[in-house]
């Protein structure tokens, strides 16, 4: 692996050409995580060097869409961090149940674990008949296949064990049918699932929410576009909207940070104040 | 923009020094060990990348904090890099080092069954900072970090193995080992103290 080099001036070129020729625009991605994914893709793809990788980008149409794929991260978990998810359920839950529709974003939402974990949670408070989730993801692979519902097996048992600790009450296996090695969750939950391709980095504003999750996505950016990513939050915030980020990531040093207050002293939940 | 002219400055009249320190089973007393023994001015950035669970993230911190005078800071997401303090990798995050010295967290599938990956930190160590890295390798029952110390050692840094017969854990050392040549194969207990000149020798 360490004989692939990439260096400042050969990612310059890459992101370049990427964004003139696709409109996808990494050059705001945190550079040592990009390379290190580009790196893997070589590694996977078995491109020797560099030059063929650029080469095979600019010769096979199809390509980039693989491209973006594997270079953004898709990894996720239903009810990662239960404790986040338990004071959603105690706290956040009862103060969305006043509003006439709900209206929820999983900005960055990857194959779509924690879309269903809220779905399970809403579903649970009697509310998720006047909830609309967006889903919304920069890859068309992991979009198309959110609104399957399917998800490996493997994971299933530390899921059950997460959903206990996130206060679940319930028999977790009675939310989806195992089938081989894969499970697939039981549709009413998906009926208010909304999925659509949003590119954080140049698409805008779409609505307003009363909740936005963007948990472990602004770790992969650098800090001018994290503040640009979270203004886009804020101009889709309702005024007392609430923001839920990975447990690493912060609003403190951001443009937004004044007009939000942390919710909860050991979650990285905020409240839209002003 | 002051701030940034003045780290700018930095830079350039002096390489920035980084300890790297790598351990999983077995591990956590060493480094307790070691960080009793830093030195509190050496200008240089401490970093530990220790295999554990997520949900005792404070606990960690406290035990290492209790060892020392220096601060101990158990890494957010672009945290600026600071010289004379400890750096701790957070549970479930591999851990980078990114441009104008700070760090970056990545969540991405796990690494020979780790993450935070100690491969993962020693190489962008290697690669961000080069000749003024200083890898240490300690106990540990995977593979994880050999690949890592080899690549520092590549890129001209200087690299320690704790002797694997005073490893609770000797798998890991014992990779590390067999996967390059290092500079000091020492003693668990002694570890700290070879630190402690090395960057006072600086």
């Amino acid at each position: 692996m360490e004989k692939i080099a990439i260096n400042e001036k050969d990612l310059a070129l890459l992101l370049n050409e990427l964004l003139e020729k696709y409109g996808y625009d990494f050059t705001h991605y945190a550079h040592s995580s990009l390379k290190r994914r580009i790196k893997r893709l070589m590694v996977l793809d078995r491109l020797p060097s560099f030059p063929e990788l650029l080469h095979r980008l600019r010769s096979e149409a199809n390509y980039m869409q693989r491209f973006v794929e594997e270079i953004t991260v898709n990894v996720t978990e239903m009810f990662r961090d239960p404790g986040v998810f338990k004071t959603i359920r105690e706290t956040i839950i009862p103060q969305l149940a006043t509003h006439p529709l709900i209206r929820v974003w999983h900005a960055g939402c990857a194959s779509g674990e924690e879309v269903y974990s809220m779905a399970i949670l809403l579903h649970e408070a009697g509310l998720l008949h006047k909830t609309l989730l967006y889903a919304t993801d920069i890859n068309p692979a992991v979009v198309a296949n959110l609104s399957s519902g399917i998800f490996p097996l493997s994971q299933l048992k530390q899921y059950s064990e997460n959903y206990i600790a996130a206060g679940g009450k319930k028999d977790f296996s009675s939310y989806y049918t195992a089938k081989y090695d894969l499970v697939k969750f039981d549709p009413k939950l998906k009926k208010k699932i909304i999925p659509a391709l949003h590119n954080l980095v140049s698409d805008r504003s779409f609505n307003e929410f009363h909740i936005i999750f963007c948990r472990n996505v602004l770790i992969y950016f650098d800090k001018a576009l994290q503040d640009h990513v979270l203004s886009l939050f804020d101009d889709s915030m309702d005024k007392q909207g609430f923001l839920v980020l990975g447990s690493k990531e912060n609003i403190r040093f951001s443009p937004i940070s004044g007009k939000y207050s942390q919710w909860h002293k050991d979650e990285k939940i905020w409240r839209r104040i002003m | 923009m002051a701030q940034r002219r003045k780290n700018m400055a930095q830079n350039n009249v002096s390489k920035h020094r980084v300890v790297v320190i790598g351990g999983s089973a077995g591990a956590l007393e060493i480094i307790l060990s070691i960080t009793a023994q830093l030195p509190l001015q050496s200008q240089c950035t401490f970093v530990i990348v220790l295999h554990r669970k997520p949900g005792m993230e404070s606990l960690l911190t406290d035990l290492v904090a209790a060892k020392t005078n220096l601060p101990v800071i158990e890494i957010e997401d672009k945290e600026n890099m600071k010289p004379d303090t400890i750096y701790l990798a957070p549970p479930d995050y591999h851990l980078l080092f990114e441009k104008h010295h700070t760090f970056s967290l990545d969540s991405s599938e796990k690494i020979l069954f780790s993450r935070p990956s100690i491969d993962v930190t020693f190489e962008s160590a290697a690669e961000m900072y080069g000749a003024a890295v200083i890898g240490v390798l300690l106990s540990g029952a995977n593979a994880d970090g050999a690949e890592g110390l080899r690549k520092i050692k590549l890129c001209g840094g200087y690299t320690i193995v704790q002797d694997p017969q005073t490893a609770d854990v000797s798998f890991m050392p014992q990779q590390a080992l067999l996967t390059s040549r290092v500079d000091a194969v020492v003693d668990g207990e002694k570890i700290g103290h070879l630190i402690n000149k090395l960057v006072m020798a600086y």
